[in-house]
């Protein structure tokens, strides 16, 4: 035998999260918590989305902070000045259009409007979950108001947000006018279309709703929707704090 | 409009990265088999895991420079294009920083070569056990230094940088941070030697390409430190020693870890082995020819031959050194013929091959306890239970000289 080879004892089987171990067949459902071949149950289908949505937004991330470090870094950089062959700087700051601000409240009350909704699926499927699908109460079917109210400010923003493009361009800070005014447009554009695809999948979740598909599969969408929109909101406070604040 | 298409497929790429990366992620953490305890899963595992957290910190900031590139070139912003002209008419950018691009994406571009050695890194621990029938010398070793290797990966891109007019204080931190990575390299390394050592090596051809990895690994990695020296490397940048560098040690050694696994796992899909005869005549003439190209690279580079110039005819130094270009080219065109080989034994033995058994390397991980090749859903609906570490060879007192990782727990002491 090799006097190289590991010395060890192995422990009693153990199964991650706390679930019994036992003397199990060798193969059984596994999967933690998937009894049989259907789908797993709602606890662990919701803990899985989170996962994914936690792990998914972490590249979002690195895409701002990306872009934030190119806005310090360009922002410091003089530039030659072809007629006097001196060193200048092209950074003109920009006077950010004050509806921004507007902008601003409508998507931190649309956040909360959210957070409503979130809770509100969530019960209904904890409900739902408890009582037999058979009685499932009419009340958790089809009425989505804040979920509906989420969307319409989500819109809303979305829409404010073009609107403040047009007041920008009208006060003649074009794409291209200044470094700054391009960082301004590639923010709020970028912010934008993730934003877009959390209006997307809230309107996935309604359209659920009136499909009448379980509960449990809307409230799973809703839920990590709401994490993804409470993360958009800071974003967007961070970006209009980054543009306001190091002009 | 090509370039901005290149960029555009980049951009999707970076996106389908990240999706495969969010997947392998997920279903790391949160889809084991049970009792599949992170410490019980395979050094592949490992490494694709690590692999997929570089690749969802990295692809991020590679989109963002993809996103700048595309609007400099299309809607006339300056982030990267400084003032100039062309054909004597001044472009209408300026003040742009090329240097700002280099950083972007070299933040990426150095855990890119992470991205590309990991998943080999893994699968040949995971071969060289197996096929010396011993467990992995240091096994929570291994882990920790993929996950270190992984972490200093991205501390160290300045280092592609040197030449670039940085500070050499900067230049200072990326040389130390550079050479640090050699530390779990090196554990890596002896670790590899520990589990050969005294073992009962089987050579059949996945492990001869593992084997061909640690040692291209260790070839191409010593030139490493070297270049990490802002000294140095004034002298060796934009010369053929780099090119040596990079390549036995990314390019050579990862397509070594490439054909490892295909050798390794072809029974497994396609239900027959592939011919042995030629599998060896591949390794060894792709073995060979590595050297063959990449070892006179170093010498040349070292006399002053430049890369990226098509023809150095005219520069006297560069001239005297021909032949070694020669000798590399012939080696480089029978290297590329000897892939031949692999592509026919590839789709010959998927017709013709020897018809494969379940476990035909005697292996203990949890793709062998299945068919070959696997029912729908790999298991047929049914997820496996495991009681042991990935690596039991040899255990004192077992029936056979290996225990699956779903056989009966080992409790005995060896």
């Amino acid at each position: 035998m090799a006097s190289f080879s590991t010395t060890t004892t192995l422990d009693e089987p153990q199964v991650s999260r706390g679930k019994a171990g036992g003397a199990p067949p060798t193969f059984d459902g596994g999967d933690g918590g998937r009894p049989g071949r259907g789908l797993p149950d709602y606890p662990t289908r919701l803990r899985r989305a989170r996962l994914g949505l936690l792990v998914a937004l972490t590249p979002v991330l690195m895409l701002f902070v990306s872009f934030t470090s190119a806005y310090v870094v360009r922002q410091g950089l003089p530039t030659l000045d072809p007629r006097t062959n001196q060193l200048v700087r092209d950074w003109i700051p920009v006077k950010l259009p004050t509806l921004l601000f507007v902008n601003t409240i409508v998507l931190l009350v649309s956040s909360i409007g959210m957070e409503l909704a979130r809770r509100q699926t969530k019960l209904a499927a904890v409900a739902a979950t408890v009582k037999p699908a058979t009685e499932a109460p009419i009340s958790a079917e089809g009425k989505t108001p804040w979920l509906a109210m989420t969307i319409a400010l989500g819109l809303l923003f979305l829409f404010g947000q073009w609107m403040a493009w047009k007041q920008l361009a009208a006060s003649g800070f074009y794409v291209a006018t200044t470094p700054s005014s391009s960082f301004v447009y590639l923010l709020t554009g970028a912010h934008a279309v993730h934003l877009m695809g959390g209006v997307l999948a809230l309107l996935v979740a309604g359209l659920f709703a009136l499909l009448h598909r379980s509960i449990t599969t809307r409230s799973i969408v809703v839920d990590v929707t709401g994490w993804y929109w409470h993360f958009m909101a800071g974003l967007w406070v961070y970006i209009f704090a980054l543009l306001e604040l190091a002009k | 409009m090509g370039a901005d298409l290149w960029i555009i497929s980049i951009a999707i790429f970076c996106l389908g990265a990240l999706m495969g990366a969010l997947n392998f992620i997920t279903t790391t953490l949160d889809m084991r088999a049970k009792g599949m305890t992170l410490m019980r899963m395979p050094l592949t595992c490992w490494a694709w895991f690590v692999t997929a957290i570089l690749g969802l910190l990295a692809f991020g900031v590679l989109l963002s420079a993809g996103i700048l590139l595309l609007m400099d070139r299309n809607l006339g912003t300056s982030f990267f294009v400084p003032l100039g002209t062309v054909n004597g008419v001044l472009t209408g950018h300026k003040g742009g920083s090329p240097l700002l691009w280099q950083h972007l994406f070299w933040f990426f571009g150095h855990p890119e070569v992470y991205i590309a050695i990991l998943p080999a890194m893994g699968l040949c621990s995971q071969l060289l056990s197996v096929f010396s029938r011993k467990p992995i010398f240091g096994y929570k070793a291994m882990v920790y230094a993929i996950l270190a290797i992984g972490f200093l990966g991205f501390m160290v891109w300045g280092h592609h940088m040197f030449m670039s007019g940085m500070s050499p204080y900067s230049a200072f931190a990326f040389s130390i941070m550079t050479m640090g990575i050699g530390v779990p390299s090196a554990i890596k390394t002896f670790n590899w030697l520990g589990t050969l050592w005294r073992g009962k090596i089987r050579f059949s051809s996945p492990m001869l390409f593992a084997i061909g990895f640690v040692s291209l690994f260790v070839v191409g990695g010593i030139s490493g430190p070297f270049l990490a020296q802002p000294v140095l490397d004034i002298y060796l940048h934009e010369t053929y020693f780099v090119i040596a560098h990079f390549h036995l040690i990314m390019g050579v050694a990862s397509i070594f870890g490439i054909f490892a696994a295909t050798y390794y796992w072809f029974p497994k899909m396609f239900g027959r082995m592939m011919n042995e005869p030629l599998a060896k005549t591949h390794f060894w003439l792709t073995f060979i020819g590595a050297y063959a190209i990449f070892m006179p690279m170093h010498y040349y580079g070292m006399a002053g031959g430049l890369r990226r110039y098509s023809q150095g005819t005219e520069v006297g130094w560069i001239n005297q050194l021909w032949p070694i270009q020669r000798f590399i080219s012939i080696a480089a065109f029978v290297t590329i013929a000897a892939q031949f080989i692999f592509v026919f034994n590839l789709f010959w033995s998927m017709k013709k091959g020897k018809k494969a058994v379940d476990n035909p390397w005697e292996a203990t991980t949890l793709e062998w306890t299945t068919a070959t090749p696997p029912p729908h859903d790999n298991f047929g609906g049914l997820t496996p239970v495991v009681y042991n570490g990935p690596y039991e060879y040899s255990v004192p007192g077992a029936p056979r000289d290996y225990v699956m990782q779903t056989d009966a727990p080992v409790t005995a002491r060896h």
